[in-house]
């Protein structure tokens, strides 16, 4: 639905020469295009005006590189720039200190701050080796202290027995005597869903932080929310000072301006992101990784992940060793082409790699069908190991052996091989594009791609 | 809001004067006594950009806006009728209530939606209003996945009291909503609805499970869903786009409830969808609590989102 920022840029500087730096007017332009995209990727309007002048006056005069385009160049800044306001550490929730810490998590209604609650426990228990109570103080939502308790069952976490007609208060202090008298090291409070224009409620979560002193305090926000998260953590920073942020549904394809909002307008740093319903769906914040899914640029990381999701995790991390030394056999192929068909096409998993704009419009236009996949895996299958590791050994009577097991003519051996030596050397290419930090030319798709989309 | 009790429309107008005052706040702050030019034409595009109506419509609001009145002096009151008006009109084509039609026999509801929306809540909602209209209503608990969502529709059949069709947590929710429409069927219900899980429309395991509960229901019963509903967070920004689209091509979306309008959050992606897929638009929400449903109504929506003008 949205062009990526790289393939407007490329628009935009398509008519332009080289130049050695970056001239006003061209900046300018560039930036009104950058002004869309984040708007689009909802960045608060704020905060995208605040983002556009710092940029323009680091991008004015910048010289351009000789081996990329202006537009190229524009977009290296913003990127670097957004990744330097997302934060540049990933940091980590603080549990330590005199038993027992108190973690609260507060949000709007239906941000996930309950299943949060939960996959945060796991991780510190697993983790950290804490013991760790959780304790529902939602005496609103239907079934909101069941949700926990069943959570907690499922991660073997303990929950604060539930007793009705308690207030958040109540319950926030039987959990913290329950944990000083039975051990625990953390306390995780879930709150009420709340609306930060409800004053009642928000005095409600004002009251529970004053009796319970809690160490951190983390704000639960959906990652799809538009405009209006300046305003949900401004208030709720400013009401119940928050020390960080979890971003959940981070799984969605929403482009997740929402973090460079939120971090905007509250200092505070995003500390952990949800990516999906399951108890380990929990993962670190990557600045990197969400300022090029803002401008719509993908990135090879993402890719290898969403792989992770449908085969093993081992799996997931020896490709992308591989893929950063730019090592790439016919087993990788074969592994590409058979989470191709898990993951459901091609299309979602085009959008992930750099410069995939018109490659991912070229996919939806083509008929993707699955036997061709199937296809091609039958002749990497008909092949022995040794062939698979080495490629090149594969001369004309290899191949035709190859092409008779697979039932499909030698020409079509051949294609398969084409493509596979395309994209090893597409492979190699990223991995010295990521170790320089140059981004890849706008609206090109790395070599050997296109072969992947079936014609005809 | 949580503990005063009032009136269906006040609530509406309270929770969306909340929503409206940083929009008609700017409108004032800019309009008074001054010229439509460039500047101020760009300050208002903004200001319909930080109500979530996405770059390219409040561009065309505001072109709209400029025809004939460009480099003349209008008054704030002046410019909120004009933008009110050019939204509503986007809006008013869609807002269709929702229509029971009772030779269905069951009437089926389906809720869908991503994680959180307010699908549940606002099934509870829903059922209160047609049981207090005499209707007899049965809800099937289709979120067979999620901690304790059965046990909160449950809680929901109780305060209704309409029965809740349930199965144990990780049974198949199309076996649960096929169950559920027989039991409606020979038990001559009036309205089911159907709760799904929540899902995000870009995990395609999911959505074809989803596609999956349609195509039993259907089976079962020929013409149903006879609503397929898709539930948004007005907190939601431009993905809700991509909610609608997907949803609409999976699960054929009849109608839309937007949801948690007593925020902060204007919901204004909402005239861009209405402009883009022209589905209609049935209720909204505004509030946690069982009478905090409202019919949708183009006129105010538009009205709130830049501000009242009779205020
Ligand atoms: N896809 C996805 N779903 C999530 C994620 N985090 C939470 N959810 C889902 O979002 C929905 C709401 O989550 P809850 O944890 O109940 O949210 P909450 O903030 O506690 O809700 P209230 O207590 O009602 O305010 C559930 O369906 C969760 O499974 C995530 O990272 N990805
Ligand atoms: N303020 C406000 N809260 C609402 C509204 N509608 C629902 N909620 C709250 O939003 C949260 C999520 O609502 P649910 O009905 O559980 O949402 P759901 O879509 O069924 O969630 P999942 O089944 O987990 O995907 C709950 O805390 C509700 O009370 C509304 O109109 N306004
Ligand atoms: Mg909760
Ligand atoms: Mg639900």
């Amino acid at each position: 639905m949205f062009d990526s920022l790289s393939d407007k840029l490329g628009g935009i500087f398509d008519g332009l020469k080289r130049r050695g730096a970056l001239k006003e007017a061209d900046v300018i332009a560039a930036l009104r295009e950058v002004r869309v995209a984040l708007l689009e990727a909802d960045v608060a309007l704020p905060v995208v005006k605040s983002f556009i002048d710092k940029v323009r006056t680091k991008a004015v005069g910048a010289s351009v590189l000789k081996s990329v385009t202006p537009g190229q160049q524009v977009v290296k800044i913003v990127n670097d720039e957004l990744v330097a306001m997302l934060g540049s550490d990933s940091v980590g929730i603080s549990v330590d200190g005199l038993p027992p810490v108190v973690v609260m998590v507060v949000g709007l209604q239906g941000s996930g701050k309950t299943t949060t609650t939960a996959k945060i426990a796991k991780r510190i228990s697993e983790k950290d080796k804490k013991k760790v109570l959780m304790a529902s103080l939602d005496v609103r939502r239907p079934a909101a202290q069941e949700q926990l308790k069943i959570l907690g069952e499922q991660i073997d976490v303990k929950t604060l027995p539930i007793i009705a007609g308690q207030t958040p208060v109540n319950i926030a202090e039987r959990a913290l005597q329950a944990a000083r008298l039975q051990g625990f090291d953390v306390v995780m409070l879930d709150t009420a869903g709340r609306l930060h224009v409800d004053t009642a409620l928000m005095a409600e979560v004002q009251a529970v932080r004053g009796a319970t002193n809690p160490q951190e305090t983390l704000l639960v926000a959906d990652s799809l929310t538009g405009q209006d998260a300046v305003n949900v953590a401004r208030e709720f920073d400013a009401q119940v000072s928050i020390t960080g942020v979890v971003l959940t549904r981070m799984d969605g394809d929403g482009r997740g301006g929402a973090a460079l909002s939120m971090r905007h307008v509250t200092g505070k740093p995003i500390k952990l992101v949800g990516t999906g319903e399951k108890m380990d769906a929990l993962e670190d914040f990557h600045p990197e990784r969400v300022a090029s899914r803002i401008l719509g640029m993908g990135d090879v990381v993402s890719l290898v992940e969403k792989a992770g999701e449908t085969i093993e995790k081992e799996d997931a991390e020896r490709m992308a060793k591989k893929m950063a030394k730019g090592q790439f056999d016919l087993n990788d192929l074969r592994d590409q082409l058979r989470q191709m068909k898990k993951m459901g096409g091609m299309k979602s998993v085009l959008g992930m790699l750099p410069g995939m704009g018109k490659m991912k419009q070229a996919a939806a236009g083509a008929q993707m069908n699955d036997s061709v996949f199937r296809r091609q895996e039958a002749i990497i299958n008909s092949m022995t190991p040794k062939e698979r590791l080495k490629p090149a050994m594969i001369n004309a009577s290899r191949k035709k052996r190859i092409a008779a097991g697979s039932g499909v003519g030698v020409p079509e051996v051949n294609k398969l091989l084409k493509m596979h030596m395309q994209m090893a050397k597409m492979m190699r290419k990223m991995s010295k594009m990521g170790k320089s930090g140059r981004m890849p030319q706008p609206g090109q798709m790395p070599p050997g791609f296109e072969n992947l989309i079936p014609r005809g | 809001m949580s503990s005063e009790k009032k009136g269906w429309f006040k609530r509406l107008k309270a929770g969306l004067s909340r929503s409206k005052s940083a929009v008609s706040g700017g409108v004032t702050g800019i309009f008074t006594k001054r010229k439509l030019n460039a500047e101020t034409l760009e300050e208002l595009e903004d200001l319909l950009i930080v109500s979530d109506l996405g770059v390219a419509v409040a561009g065309r609001v505001t072109k709209a806006l400029s025809k004939d009145r460009f480099d003349k002096e209008i008054s704030d009151i002046e410019v909120r009728e004009v933008l009110a008006s050019e939204i509503s009109a986007i809006l008013t084509p869609v807002a269709k209530p929702l229509m029971i039609n009772t030779e269905n026999r069951p009437h089926v509801i389906l809720m869908t939606g991503v994680n959180g929306a307010g699908k549940t809540t606002t099934i509870g909602k829903m059922a209160k209003g047609y049981i207090d209209g005499g209707k007899r209503v049965m809800l099937a608990a289709g979120d067979t996945f999620r901690a304790a969502a059965v046990e909160q529709l449950q809680i929901w059949g109780d305060r209704v009291g309409a029965p809740v069709i349930t199965k144990p947590i990780g049974s198949d929710a199309a076996a649960l909503a096929y169950e559920a429409l027989e039991r409606a069927i020979t038990e001559n219900i009036d309205i089911l609805i159907i709760d799904t899980a929540g899902r995000l429309h870009n995990r395609e395991e999911l959505m074809a499970e989803l596609g999956k509960i349609v195509r039993v229901i259907s089976k079962k019963l020929e013409g149903a869903p006879h609503d397929t509903l898709l539930v948004l967070d007005a907190t939601t920004g431009q993905n809700a786009l991509h909610q609608v689209d997907i949803f609409g091509k999976v699960a054929a979306i009849s109608g839309l409830i937007m949801t948690k309008l007593d925020g902060s959050a204007r919901g204004g992606v909402l005239v861009a969808c209405a402009e883009k897929f022209k589905l209609p638009v049935h209720a909204i929400g505004v509030g946690e609590n069982i009478e905090d449903l409202q019919p949708f109504n183009a006129e105010e929506f538009a009205a709130a989102l830049v501000g009242d003008t009779e205020a």
